[in-house]
């Protein structure tokens, strides 16, 4: 219990590094750990299927961010930069805290609606779920790497070429 | 057997990858090739059974679950067709090497995704492969942009270069909307059926407040946005604009179609069946697109904005279709979405050509083009006539099954709009066409002169297709409905 709570605690910081840095680079990162941490989170609570569809979307979205962040932005002075991280805490700091309250409030309601959930087939192994269940989405995941690598080399590429 | 429709493509982009440099100008052929394998394939009815003990090898390497059907086949077809059309736009079009090589690898990438969405049998992998076929067209889009900068005559660069910033990012910022709403759709699957293949899903659809019907719900917004359905539709006519002329033909041709239309259609065919909640969101959606996409094209100036938004009415016909009679509408949709992909490419490879020229795609600048071009002109003709649904066109036929598998349906409104906003679509094309190629030639344009044959051949090709499809379509209907589409 103080494992998981202290990775949930983790969890939630990665997150708001992932928001709130002015470097895009460190949001990228902040974003793949916080996937990675909750993947964590969904291994140590048996839901493997989760936790492998999850780092398959990390990937994916990884790669998108990385992507976007390559091609369409362009490096904002530093001076505003700073500026515009202390607006931006000055209108979202409370954010966490109201989030974090909801969450304990929810948490002590009870669902008018029983809904009966079902345990995902295969769960358990993450072998199976890896080499047998999810193999195709694993091919798909490198074809978005793969595409990701292309955006990098074309839009240096490009960048290169417009410098010159 | 279907598993080869993935790895060949994949193979290619590694082959191509592991050319040297000097013969990497063979790249745009490599990849015409195999897009014109992946049409060829369409035809194979090998491809259309999982099990095949000459690949048997295959499938015990790679543990695939794959299934490659009819309307694979339709998919399959389109993307071969429209892909090779895209690379002869991209010959002539796209003046470096380098910004050639890297679009025939792109178009390879696409071309998997595209190919997992056809034969995939579980909400996840759909998912993942819609994602493969965005991210290669987002790169396609802003590879390209300093491209477009050259390109634009008539414009600074610096505010071309804007355009294209804001169509991929319009893009880019709604396709991660979609998987967010895929994605949150996927958790509520798992909850609710335990699974995420289409036929776990269709099993507990039937159970009364079942939690699979919010999720199959949220699911389908992410593909509303994916496909440019309205309300969702804000992206589309920027990213078409900006993106350069053969990544246009690419995205119009078949991107949109397979990551939000045609995935639609598999997921009507494979899970919802006649249940009526889902028809009732099909065809309210369906008749806002093509209200909404239909007036918004008419009061357009530039001509790949007024096809975007004619793409977005026509994707429209196709969703309304698959809320009518089961059966005949998934037909009807199928038959659409073929027709609109081949004549939405021809347009946006015409709209190429006419750039190319002019430097301009502002149609209140053209006029009398059609005596300088008449091929050009020629082709618009067919293609703009059959997406308005004009007899004896491939387009009518299809339209005409939209109308019929609504009124077997007892949808006579939805039918009666599908009807009048063919005459809008008409207004519209009837512009274009009075706009851009009819009148007397403006002093401006004395200069300009027929594209180039790498440009016509492609659309001619095209113009061909739709005139003996729909001369042909009563020979096409008995096959089709012999083979159990």
């Amino acid at each position: 219990m103080i494992w998981m709570t202290l990775l949930l605690v983790v969890l939630v910081l990665a997150a708001l590094w992932a928001s709130m840095t002015t470097a895009l680079l460190r949001a990228a990162l902040g974003l793949a750990l916080t996937s990675a941490l909750l993947a964590v989170v969904m291994f140590s609570m048996g839901a493997t299927l989760a936790a492998v569809m999850e780092l398959s979307v990390c990937a994916g979205l990884i790669s998108v961010v990385l992507v976007s962040v390559t091609s369409l932005t362009e490096r904002r002075p530093l001076k505003e930069a700073l500026a515009n991280r202390r607006s931006r805490l000055r209108r979202y700091w409370p954010l966490p805290f109201v989030l974090i309250a909801v969450g304990v409030a929810l948490s002590f309601v009870h669902a008018p609606v029983e809904i009966a959930l079902r345990v995902p087939a295969g769960d358990g192994d993450v072998r199976t779920v890896l080499w047998s269940l999810r193999q195709l989405d694993l091919f798909g995941q490198i074809l978005i790497l793969l595409a990701g690598v292309f955006g990098v080399l074309v839009l240096f590429r490009k960048e290169a070429t417009h410098d010159d | 057997m279907s598993h080869l429709l993935l790895l060949v493509p994949f193979l290619a982009v590694v082959f191509l990858n592991l050319l040297p440099k000097r013969a990497r100008g063979a790249a745009l052929w490599v990849s015409f090739g195999v897009l014109g394998l992946e049409a060829a394939a369409a035809f194979v009815e090998r491809f259309s059974s999982i099990d095949s003990s000459a690949f048997a090898w295959l499938e015990s390497v790679f543990g695939f679950r794959l299934a490659a059907d009819h309307l694979s086949g339709l998919a399959m077809l389109c993307a071969g067709l429209v892909g090779m059309v895209a690379l002869l736009v991209a010959r002539r079009t796209l003046k470096d090497a380098g910004e050639k090589f890297f679009f025939a690898n792109l178009v390879l990438v696409a071309l998997v995704g595209i190919n997992g969405i056809a034969m995939v049998r579980d909400f996840f992998s759909l998912y993942v492969f819609v994602e493969v076929t965005a991210i290669a067209t987002f790169i396609l889009i802003t590879a390209n942009r300093n491209a477009a900068s050259r390109n634009a005559a008539s414009r600074s660069a610096a505010s071309r270069g804007n355009e294209v910033f804001e169509g991929a990012w319009k893009y880019i910022i709604l396709s991660v909307i979609a998987s967010v709403l895929m994605l949150t759709s996927i958790g509520f699957f798992l909850l609710s059926a335990g699974d995420v293949t289409f036929d776990a899903v269709k099993s507990t659809l039937g159970a009364p407040g079942s939690l699979t019907w919010v999720a199959l719900a949220l699911f389908l917004c992410g593909l509303f946005v994916k496909g440019g359905l309205v309300p969702f539709h804000g992206w589309l006519a920027d990213a078409y604009t900006a993106a350069p002329a053969p990544v246009s033909v690419f995205m119009a041709g078949i991107v949109t179609k397979a990551s939000g239309i045609f995935a639609l259609l598999r997921i009507v065919s494979s899970t919802m069946g006649s249940a009526l909640p889902g028809r009732e969101i099909l065809l309210v959606v369906g008749a806002l697109t093509i209200v909404v996409g239909a007036f918004l094209a008419l009061g357009q100036s530039n001509m790949k904005r007024m096809l975007a938004y004619s793409s977005v009415s026509q994707m429209g016909y196709i969703v309304l279709a698959l809320g009518g009679d089961l059966r005949l509408g998934i037909l009807a949709a199928g038959l659409h979405f073929f027709n609109h992909a081949i004549s939405k490419s021809q347009l946006f490879a015409n709209a190429a050509a006419i750039e190319e020229q002019l430097g301009t795609l502002n149609m209140d600048e053209m006029g009398g083009l059609g005596a300088r071009m008449p091929v050009t002109a020629g082709t618009t003709a067919v293609a703009t006539l059959s997406i308005a649904g004009l007899p004896p066109l491939a387009g009518f036929w299809s339209k005409l099954l939209i109308v019929l598998a609504l009124w077997n349906a007892k949808e006579y409104g939805f039918a009666v709009v599908a009807i009048l906003a063919s005459l809008v679509t008409l207004a519209y094309f009837l512009s274009l066409q009075r706009r851009v190629f009819f009148g007397k030639t403006h002093p401006k344009w004395t200069h300009v002169h027929e594209a180039a044959p790498g440009l016509l051949v492609p659309v001619v090709a095209l113009a061909l297709i739709t005139i003996a499809l729909g001369i042909g379509f009563p020979f096409v209907l008995r096959v089709l409905l012999g083979g159990g589409a």
